[in-house]
């Protein structure tokens, strides 16, 4: 509608991002089809019962992985809602964000170095059962992990939709002299109850395309999900049919959960925005106090543990000897490398859906939505249905007759990761950039500021933030990422999680503990330095 | 300096059979407003004034009919092409940048400013009671001195037209006082030609030479304001400004609910 010229040029953007995920997809679905019609008969024999129980455990482990975390989360959740004023709150919900950012094999080595066959538990456990403690592998190490994941995550999301609730809710609550039992039954329930399905939705849809976790504290025939079973089809049996099989199936099921999520109308990205709670009171009873910080105390173990033997064990590894390590230092540099090269991409990518799909609500205003417009609002969630290790798997597929595929593996990792981070750069993005639209694009139109100018005077200033958040994010997932690299990965192009995998492979186990410190506090750095970044730039 | 003290006259504006239709509504303007008059638009709420505006800044686009300024054709301009300024509601001003930033951008859309320029921009803003704000944010300013600001950059602006959609309308009583009578001084120095939306009729009384009333996306009636306020003003205005009458004693002074 305004500024026709500057309208258009941000379309185009749209497109070309729009076009760039359509080639990632749709080169991975060509690989698939390929492969899928050329041995057809092989591609349908893999549909054995092997891969039933593999469908099987994929769902159960997912199944009890989000019982397990979104049920304590509410009680951890209607705690800290109880407690607005106590020390320590905020400082709590911050560190439930840490798992949020920490790379899921430092995570799998912490609870590997607390609560596995060699652990710090591990004299304890085996003292209390009065039987060698066999340590947290397959299932109940999946499950473990995947709680420490996905507790913080929904308590948080909890924490939010408790914070929903209007001041004066509550103030009616304590006038009308509700207790714990009533006040939750009538204010904090109905809220929860409507938030739980989003969360458990997307918890679970977390765990069934959780792929490192399995690969590391899985094991066996007995304890494979379908992506670690793509890996496995592709990298040690290569049976490319069976990849196929296993990569259509994964795709339907998480189609099908996505849809359901959907239709929950869950934030499927999953990243709370606290606010700061409001000033209320809310009168607790002594024991109520008291099983309230039983149960915040418990969870912050649960969660803090594994950082903390991450941090112990890391320091036990002889740091010195890793940073001389030329292995690790061209690992590292790759990693950076890599990862600022996927974040910069995804950046870019986000910005041109957001303005695109603001340019296209602008042009509309009434009537229904193109479909142009509808792709650059959900468009990059698609890439939700479709895990890495599927994309890896249908290039690496695609492309394994075009000489050495392994070569690949940078464009692979920094396409791949640039595009999966998508949906939380444009979860940090879009509510920046359609605020300031709505506030400045009538202003721009009349006083002739377009373009270049725009950009720089406008749009920049109030962008910075939320880039910076993006780019932090996408680079901080990037950097801990083991999925296509490990599809990918050689002796030739080695990022830090394929060197910790393959130091983990190789029973060097300290060598690891010791990467794992160094990845995770990157990761964290990359977080901290961003969200302060972004905090200066706003003043 | 030599900006400010040239002195240009509004242009006349017309709507020839504008047809502009939102969704189901659909509205018909037909109007011309003589050059360097004031104008107040009135009318209930949904009858169509800040759209009318907005055809005239070109932030919607007629289905069919034309726009002339000064007698050209702007229908398919785009808004930074036509002879106008508007101040809005509200947002019109960069909430990043300062004071003489954002009067500056009246001056030159990339803010690259000549001494020349900024020589006008001090005094705009000198002229609209604004000297020693000039490195404020606009949050660090008051809501009344938020709207200067805006007239500020009119100023410097300098188009033979200004457009008010309703700019005062979220202040109090003598604020708005105030800034009508700013408006009225910036007038009778420029002579630009004022297009004014307001619900408040001593504000249409105190300002504007004519008035053109909108119903249901038409105009209704137009003319004279003596002649609307008179013993024999139009039928529906008179049963508006009743209505009005009645609610502002209720709720102190009308807000736009947007």
């Amino acid at each position: 509608m305004h500024g026709r010229r500057a309208v258009d040029r941000r379309q185009t953007a749209g497109i070309v991002a729009l076009a760039a995920i359509a080639i990632l997809l749709g080169g991975a679905l060509l690989g698939l089809l390929a492969e899928a019609a050329s041995n057809w008969s092989g591609a349908i024999a893999a549909f054995d019962g092997y891969m039933a129980r593999i469908v099987r455990f994929t769902l159960w482990q997912a199944v009890l992985s989000t019982i397990l975390s979104v049920v304590p989360a509410m009680l951890v959740a209607r705690a800290l809602s109880r407690h607005p004023d106590f020390p320590g709150r905020s400082l709590i919900l911050r560190m439930f964000a840490v798992p949020l950012a920490l790379p899921a094999i430092v995570a799998a080595l912490g609870i590997l170095a607390l609560y596995g066959r060699a652990g710090y538990f591990a004299g304890i456990f085996s003292a209390l059962s009065g039987e060698t403690w066999p340590g947290a592998y397959g299932l109940s190490g999946i499950l473990v992990a995947h709680v420490f994941f996905n507790l913080p995550l929904a308590t948080r999301l909890f924490v939010e939709a408790l914070d929903t609730v209007p001041a004066d809710q509550w103030r009616l609550a304590s006038q009308l002299g509700m207790r714990a039992g009533p006040s939750f039954r009538f204010v904090e329930w109905p809220v929860m109850r409507a938030a739980m399905p989003g969360i458990a939705g997307l918890v679970f849809m977390l765990c069934i395309t959780s792929f490192t976790i399995v690969l590391t504290l899985g094991g066996g025939p007995q304890a494979t999900t379908l992506e670690v079973a793509i890996y496995q089809a592709l990298r040690f049996d290569f049976d490319p049919a069976r990849a196929v099989a296993l990569t259509l199936l994964q795709i339907l099921l998480t189609a099908i959960v996505v849809a359901v999520l959907a239709k929950l109308g869950a934030n499927v990205t999953g990243d709370a925005n606290l606010s700061v709670a409001s000033r209320r009171t809310r009168e607790a009873t002594r024991v109520e106090t008291i099983l309230n910080g039983l149960v915040i105390a418990l969870a912050l173990l649960f969660v803090a543990g594994p950082m903390l033997a991450t941090v112990f064990a890391g320091l036990d590894a002889d740091l010195g000897r890793l940073a001389g390590e030329s292995t690790v230092l061209r690992a590292t540099a790759t990693s950076l490398v890599l990862a600022i090269l996927s974040a910069l991409l995804s950046v870019c990518l986000s910005l041109s859906l957001v303005m695109a799909r603001r340019a296209l609500e602008l042009e509309r205003r009434t009537g229904s939505r193109s479909l142009f417009e509808r792709l650059a609002d959900t468009g990059a969630g698609f890439v939700l249905v479709v895990p890495p290790i599927v994309i890896g798997a249908g290039w690496f597929i695609l492309l394994r007759h075009t000489g050495n595929v392994f070569l690949l593996a940078p464009v692979m990792v920094v396409a791949v990761n640039a595009v999966m981070a998508m949906p939380f750069a444009i979860r940090a993005i879009r509510p920046a950039y359609d605020a300031a639209s709505e506030r400045h694009e009538r202003l721009c139109a009349l006083l002739g500021i377009g373009g270049r100018d725009r950009f720089r005077l406008v749009d920049w200033p109030v962008l910075r933030r939320p880039l910076f958040t993006g780019f932090a994010f996408a680079m901080a997932l990037s950097l801990g990422d083991l999925g296509v690299i490990a599809l990918f990965g050689s002796d030739a192009v080695q990022t830090l999680p394929y060197l910790l995998l393959a130091r983990m492979g190789s029973y060097r186990t300290e060598d690891a503990a010791g990467l794992a410190l160094l990845l995770g506090l990157l990761c964290l750095a990359l977080i901290t330095l961003a969200d302060w970044l972004g905090k200066r730039a706003d003043d | 300096m030599t900006d400010i003290a040239d002195r240009r006259a509004g242009a006349a504006v017309a709507l020839d059979q504008v047809i502009f239709s939102y969704g189901e509504a659909s509205m018909v303007f037909d109007l011309a407003v003589e050059a360097g008059s004031i104008t107040a638009i009135m009318g209930p709420s949904g009858s169509g004034k800040t759209t009318l505006l907005n055809l005239v800044a070109g932030f919607e686009t007629p289905k069919s009919g034309r726009i002339l300024i000064d007698g050209k054709d702007v229908t398919d301009a785009p808004p930074a092409d036509r002879p106008l300024s508007m101040v809005f509601q509200e947002n019109n001003l960069f909430a990043h940048l300062d004071v003489a930033a954002n009067v500056g951008l009246g001056r030159s859309p990339a803010l690259r400013l000549t001494a020349g320029d900024r020589a006008a921009i001090f005094e705009a803003l000198a002229r609209t009671g604004l000297a020693g704000k000039e490195h404020r944010l606009p949050r660090e300013v008051s809501g009344g001195e938020r709207q200067r600001v805006a007239l500020a950059r009119v100023l410097v602006r300098d188009r033979p037209v200004l457009l008010l959609d309703e700019p005062f309308a979220s202040l109090g009583p003598a604020l708005r006082e105030d800034m009508l009578g700013l408006v009225a001084d910036l007038h009778a120095e420029r002579g630009m030609t004022v297009l004014f939306v307001t619900h408040q009729p001593e504000d249409a009384r105190r300002l504007a030479r004519m008035i053109v009333f909108l119903e249901d996306g038409r105009v209704a009636a137009s003319g004279g304001t003596a002649k609307f306020f008179g013993r024999h003003g139009p039928e529906a205005f008179r049963r508006y400004i009743g209505s009005v009458a009645g609610s502002l004693q209720s709720r102190g002074f009308a807000r736009k609910q947007t």
